[in-house]
């Protein structure tokens, strides 16, 4: 069995009542990968070693972080780096934890981040709901500048920066208000810029064109927790744990029935049925439906020996996302999950794009009807075609109809429940109730 | 909850400075959290006042303000209690908690808030504590992990005036 491993989580796993304080921090190596990567290196070798690592976006894409920053036209300033600390993909919370318990890496690969770029004022965008998160957050930005490792610009050739040099970077945390939405980068940006957080068009992408109509890049929580870890030990080490295509460790969230839900750290690749096992397997002896293996987006499987890396899950029609892994065991009802799910999308459809904001209502009351037990024969082949109707056609590249993926989300969910187990559909309609609820048991339909 | 200013023309500036010259309109966000938590909700005056300040009109501010879940437009309860009702939530019994807390609360299956003010009761998505499966939030911040009906309704007792 593939074992955990601790690097991104390793302080707060040593030093679990204070790993959030900069005493501790500094006390382990904090900041350390810092001075080297800017007393030591240029930002352009701090890129190098980046792409050369093969690290990719922790928060869902898995895009290779390296490449991303390398989009930053070379003369065009100011540029800005911004965090994604808005968790909100169902199953997930790592980001969380990462924010509550390691701020200061969190800060460090910021900063290396920042660096990298040659960004001076980066944003953390934090989750509205997050109040310990933002408290602690916001104590290691103020503990931080205390210590000159956090500025506002410094004067060229005057080494007022970090680590005796001209580099600094000036934080700001910005509190969302609750919307999924602005987890997706274009919506944030929007979200930031104090409007209604709603995806833009693309091109231009936000390195050309983001925050202020700036070069902007965007990075996830642990994507940026990662990276002190890469400055210190190269990328060679790196590539050393994980897969080819996806190399290192990565935080997984394992949640629903296992005996010990909870974030597990482990290389990328370790085969679902292991990460279940850590998580201490399905408790009762009961034996598991079906996983939804990348957060709430992701479609559902039931092979248990998938990888969990981004090209293992990709070509088996699915994805790894955000690494959230949610287990169902054979008590649960796929058409009660999947109008959660769907009921879910549709709550956070922002409205923009007709597609999403009607096709997730239209799937949502046919899931509530045949949930309910008021189904019709036909509602299987109905819910088909309505994801259809949001993803592109055959043939056509990248997203559906949409100017974000989450229509196209809710479709690939809702189409694989449907495929995966058709029966239980029909079985709805046939029985008139739900098969799997107590009689007289209330169906949630609530918005 | 940080103690809010009477007015808040005295904390933009503070919330200003977080932000480039010129991109006031990025400190509306903080702006509407503190309305909210110096009135209990956004309330049409705040609305007005806000757009004073950032030299935005009332629609704009309104248009925004109700974008986001946690700003509200009526009053709500002086706590408001959030249960995830999502996957991992739903999985592990959150609809039992849900239910037992609308008729403990007296308030309608779409949740809502008590006839004395105390309480509004709310569906949450996710809150990114799934290995605390169910949970719930009250006022935004405090989680409450591994919930029973019997453990949300002593909760309840514990906060009420």
């Amino acid at each position: 069995m593939t074992a955990a491993a601790a690097v991104v989580t390793r302080r707060y796993a040593e030093h679990p009542d204070d790993s959030f304080g900069i005493d501790r921090a500094l006390a382990t190596g904090g900041y350390e990968s810092l001075a080297k990567a800017v007393t030591t290196m240029t930002p352009d070798e701090v890129v190098e070693l980046v792409k050369a690592s093969g690290l990719r976006g922790r928060g869902g894409a898995g895009f290779p972080t390296g490449n991303k920053w390398s989009f930053v036209p070379r003369d065009a300033f100011p540029r800005y780096l911004v965090v994604n600390d808005d968790e909100g993909e169902p199953g997930t919370f790592k980001d969380r934890e990462l924010t509550e318990r390691d701020p200061h890496a969190i800060l460090e690969g910021l900063l290396i981040a920042a660096y990298a770029i040659q960004a001076h004022q980066a944003f953390v965008y934090i989750r509205g709901e997050f109040g310990l998160g933002y408290r602690r957050l916001q104590q290691a930005v103020d503990d931080a500048r205390a210590k000159g490792l956090i500025a506002a610009g410094v004067e060229a050739g005057a080494g007022a920066g970090v680590a005796g040099t001209d580099f600094a970077c000036d934080v700001t945390i910005h509190r969302g208000a609750g919307a999924y939405i602005c987890g997706e980068e274009t919506s944030l940006l929007d979200s930031l810029e104090g409007y209604r957080g709603q995806p833009r068009l693309r091109p231009p992408f936000p390195a050309v064109k983001g925050l202020y109509a700036s070069p902007t890049v965007v990075n996830n929580v642990e994507t940026l927790a990662t990276l002190p870890h890469i400055v210190a030990h190269g990328s060679d080490w790196f590539r050393s744990m994980g897969t080819e295509q996806s190399p290192g460790t990565k935080l997984f969230s394992v949640s629903g029935h296992v005996a010990r839900p909870g974030n597990y750290e482990a290389p990328l690749g370790i085969p679902l049925a292991d990460l279940i096992e850590l998580a201490g397997g399905v408790p009762g002896g009961r034996s598991v439906k079906a996983v939804i293996p990348g957060g709430a987006s992701a479609p559902w499987v039931t092979d248990l020996s998938l990888p969990m890396s981004f090209e293992a899950l990709a070509a088996a029609g699915t994805m790894l996302g955000s690494g959230a892994v949610v287990v169902m065991d054979e008590t649960t009802c796929a058409v009660r999950m999947a109008m959660i799910i769907t009921r879910f999308f549709n709550h956070e459809s922002c409205g923009k794009c007709t597609p999403c904001r009607e096709g997730t209502w239209w799937m949502r009351k046919v899931l509530e009807r045949l949930e309910a037990g008021e189904g019709r024969p036909e509602d299987r082949e109905l819910l088909l075609r309505l994801c259809e109707d949001l993803l592109p056609e055959k043939g056509a590249p990248a997203s559906g109809r949409s100017f974000c993926p989450l229509g196209d989300s809710a479709a690939w969910s809702l189409r694989s429940v449907v495929k995966l187990f058709p029966d239980e559909f029909l079985a709805h309609v046939d029985e008139g109730r739900c098969p799997f609820s107590e009689p007289g048991a209330r169906v949630a339909s609530v918005a | 909850m940080s103690a809010a200013p009477a007015s808040l023309q005295d904390a933009a500036a503070a919330i200003l400075a977080r932000y480039p010259a010129g991109r006031g309109r990025s400190a509306l966000m903080p702006l509407l959290r503190l309305a909210e938590e110096r009135d209990g909700y956004v309330t049409a005056e705040a609305i007005t006042e806000i757009g004073g300040i950032l030299g935005l009109s009332s629609a704009e501010v309104l248009a925004v303000a109700s974008f986001y879940s946690m700003y509200h437009l009526k009053p709500k309860g002086r706590h408001v209690i959030s249960v995830c009702h999502n996957l991992a939530c739903n999985l592990m019994g959150a609809e039992g908690v849900i239910e037992h807390l609308e008729d403990v609360l007296g308030v309608g299956s779409e949740g809502g808030t008590t006839d004395d003010g105390a309480f509004t009761l709310e569906r949450a998505e996710c809150l990114a504590a799934c290995d605390a499966a169910p949970c719930l939030q009250v006022d935004y911040d405090a989680l409450h992990a591994k919930v029973t009906p019997e453990r949300a309704e002593a909760l309840v007792e514990e906060l009420r005036p």
